[in-house]
């Protein structure tokens, strides 16, 4: 057991699965001398080359093209985006090639492809630097996509991702890279794609991931003081969703509160929100509240405190919620 | 259309016709700089001219390559026409007809060799025929009960990739693997990837993003860009404003212009081309110049934007009768030799139809098979939703296996 960042965890992730398979292969802008731009891969080139380690063109689409094409080929390449605005010259390969090569080849061919993107606001920057497109690419099918929320997860779900058989996107919440905490770097948190209960409660449950599993646990806390038992499940798994673990906690506490850092409209969130209802309509006390962001693009950093989810917007979701 | 919008129309189409010998395109041309010499070794009258660098690539051609050439492109333009025809009769819901490509098809999958991998656009079915696939294997997609078709390890040729260009970023990708895989272990054999695509497709983004990392990595790939003239009825000159060989001067690797109609010169040029990628010297682009003499689709009606005498001006090059020219004049082959060539034809023809019909449909609840190569709860609540629908019907008409 040691204690490190968010970032180390995916580092040290990274360089396990380098260690343990020579044809894993990391692929991204500024990967290798820099260790990209928030270090993530730090160190990595000098240790295992830059045949392994590849500073590639400035390109996503030919960056997630040509790592199909090597994945094809046996490799486990392993692209980083350097954040996720600029994803989208790269969403055709992932959307349309990626997701489907094992369909479309009823089978016989694979392309486990994985995908890192920091994603998230909170950290103050320019358009395009903290957005949350994750919905966007949990729509399509062939694809899973994870996100941590602590060093834990991060050490261990980007090991898990490079050795599945399918294509995995991890969305790394960039402003938690240096978030503290423990990792058991000899014992995997289980299932990735399993949601966990962080915290139990009996009142109602808070529903995040990523960025906002902190914020969730803070709102949690804070309604101790108001009397409230909150239950907090860490998603983890944004495709596939662990839903039998969000239907156990709401059949519990009869509330259900979901938040993520996307637009609210045709989130992740609407589509939990449909499925408990249509799992445990009759457990629930109160209609089932969505706390996420506006439909507008991420707005400029002086004002984006107003756009983000926080313990307040958390509160007030709880206050709405027990109203019924 | 009055009379001024056909003299428009009529100027316009006067650049489209046949470039002269060098391969510049005539009046009117939008070309701002002159294309490299078209290479070429079979004139339209059927006359051998073996010379420059490629020509050493034809001479080691004896009379039954030569003759199996011809058996390729006539056994390939058989197989479109039988394939348009059931598509006609509504055994196929589309088609895409390759006739007129067959001398760069054919020429170009010649030159390759079995540990090669050829990614393939959605119209390569002569490159398919020199790889051993099963033809009716291509019509799988066609006749609407698969996606894919065939095992792309199999022959080395993957499957058909219906959105313009993204098959060659992976080309390349590939390619990469195959230098690592002989870094690592010298006895594999020198193997390259070709990336077929067509003038259209060189606007795609792809294109470029693949070339890019194919010079930086010297990826062992052969761009081969078949300009037939049409992106469905755009023509070349929309795409670019050079000729398409031209371009991979800014990438700084070769580029070749061959006259697509001639299999002798496109094999010659490919079989170096290929030479130079798998020996690690970089990748290289093929610019084929050639003619789309059907429709892009069959859902297409290439009268609506082309003229006939452009047609015809090209059919005088055809890639067939060059060869048969060719092989008469050189007393290489013979009436026996084109006869049989039409007997196989029918009987191939006769083969493919029984196939294609005898084809049967996926279950759906097969549609959830693949989508995933681990165990999905997603797809597993579908599938049983779906099971459990379906037998919700006395009597269900669709099986769901």
């Amino acid at each position: 057991m040691s204690t490190m960042t968010m970032a180390k965890a995916i580092n040290a992730g990274l360089r396990a699965g380098l260690e343990q398979n020579p044809k894993t292969l990391l692929m991204g802008e500024d990967i290798g001398d820099l260790g990209g731009v928030y270090r993530v891969t730090e160190g990595l080139k000098a240790d295992f080359g830059a045949d392994r380690v590849m500073d590639t063109p400035l390109a996503e689409s030919g960056i997630i093209g040509t790592a199909i094409g090597l994945a094809l080929r046996g490799y486990r390449p392993v692209c980083e985006i350097q954040f996720d605005g600029f994803v989208f010259p790269g969403f055709n390969q992932i959307t349309t090639q990626l997701a489907k090569m094992h369909s479309r080849s009823e089978g016989t061919l694979s392309a486990p492809v994985v995908i890192r993107i920091p994603y998230g606001g909170g950290i103050g920057s320019i358009e395009h630097h903290s957005e949350s497109p994750e919905a966007l690419f949990a729509h399509t099918a062939g694809l899973r996509i994870l996100t941590p929320s602590n060093p834990q997860d991060a050490y261990w779900m980007i090991q898990q991702a490079m050795t599945c058989l399918d294509p995995v996107i991890v969305f790394e919440p960039k402003r938690r890279y240096w978030l503290k905490g423990d990792v058991d770097t000899e014992k995997p948190s289980g299932d990735p794609f399993a949601a966990h209960v962080l915290r139990e409660g009996t009142d109602a449950t808070i529903v995040a991931y990523g960025p906002l599993v902190p914020v969730a646990l803070a709102a949690a806390k804070a309604a101790e003081d108001d009397g409230r038992s909150i239950e907090v499940v860490d998603l983890r798994s944004i495709s596939p969703i662990d839903f039998d673990t969000i239907t156990d906690s709401v059949r519990k506490t009869g509330r259900l509160i979901v938040t993520h850092e996307a637009p609210t409209f045709g989130g992740i969130g609407g589509e939990i929100a449909a499925r408990v209802a249509e799992r445990a309509f009759l457990s629930l006390e109160a209609p089932v509240i969505r706390v996420g962001g506006f439909h507008m693009p991420y707005p400029v950093a002086k004002v984006e405190e107003h756009y983000l989810p926080d313990i307040d917007k958390l509160m007030d979701a709880l206050d709405r919620s027990f109203a019924y | 259309m009055d009379l001024k919008d056909l003299a428009v129309r009529a100027e316009a189409d006067s650049s489209r016709l046949p470039e002269d010998e060098a391969g510049n395109a005539g009046r009117g041309s939008l070309d701002r700089e002159a294309a490299p010499e078209m290479v070429q070794m079979l004139s339209p009258e059927g006359e051998l001219l073996l010379h420059g660098p490629y020509g050493a690539y034809a001479a080691e051609l004896g009379a039954e390559e030569l003759r199996g050439l011809y058996r390729d492109m006539f056994t390939i333009r058989r197989f479109d026409q039988e394939a348009t025809a059931l598509q006609r009769q509504g055994e196929l819901v589309m088609w895409v007809p390759m006739t007129g490509q067959e001398g760069a098809q054919i020429g170009s999958g010649r030159a390759l060799q079995p540990q090669d991998y050829v990614f393939p656009t959605y119209r390569e079915h002569g490159v398919a025929l020199t790889r051993g696939l099963e033809l009716s294997s291509l019509l799988r997609r066609f006749r609407g009960v698969s996606h894919g078709g065939w095992n792309p390890a199999e022959a080395n040729f993957h499957l058909y990739t219906l959105v313009l260009a993204a098959q060659v970023p992976h080309a390349v990708g590939y390619a990469m693997g195959m230098a690592r895989d002989r870094k690592m272990d010298p006895q594999l054999p020198e193997a390259a990837t070709v990336a077929y695509f067509g003038d259209g497709a060189s606007s795609e983004g792809d294109v470029h993003e693949a070339m890019v990392f194919a010079a930086s990595y010297d990826a062992p790939v052969v761009f081969f860009c078949q300009n037939n003239h049409w992106a469905i009825s755009v023509p070349t000159e929309v795409q670019s404003r050079i000729p398409l060989a031209n371009r991979a001067k800014g990438y700084g690797f070769p580029g070749i212009r061959v006259d697509g109609n001639d299999v002798i010169a496109v094999r010659a040029v490919t079989s170096w081309a290929l030479e130079h990628a798998r020996s690690g010297k970089g990748p290289v682009l093929i610019e084929a110049f050639t003619y789309r003499m059907s429709a892009h689709t069959t859902a297409d009606d290439p009268t609506k934007y082309r003229l006939s005498a452009d047609e015809e001006a090209w059919i005088s090059r055809d890639p067939l009768s060059r060869l048969e020219k060719h092989l008469r004049a050189a007393g290489l082959a013979d009436d026996e030799f084109f006869e049989g060539l039409e007997a196989d034809g029918q009987a191939m023809a006769d083969k493919l139809r029984e196939d294609v019909l005898g084809m049967s449909s996926p279950g759906f609840a097969d549609a959830f098979t693949d989508v995933y190569a681990e165990a999905h709860p997603l797809i597993q609540e579908e599938l049983e939703f779906h099971r459990r629908y379906e037998a919700g019907f006395a009597d269900p008409e669709e099986p769901t296996e």
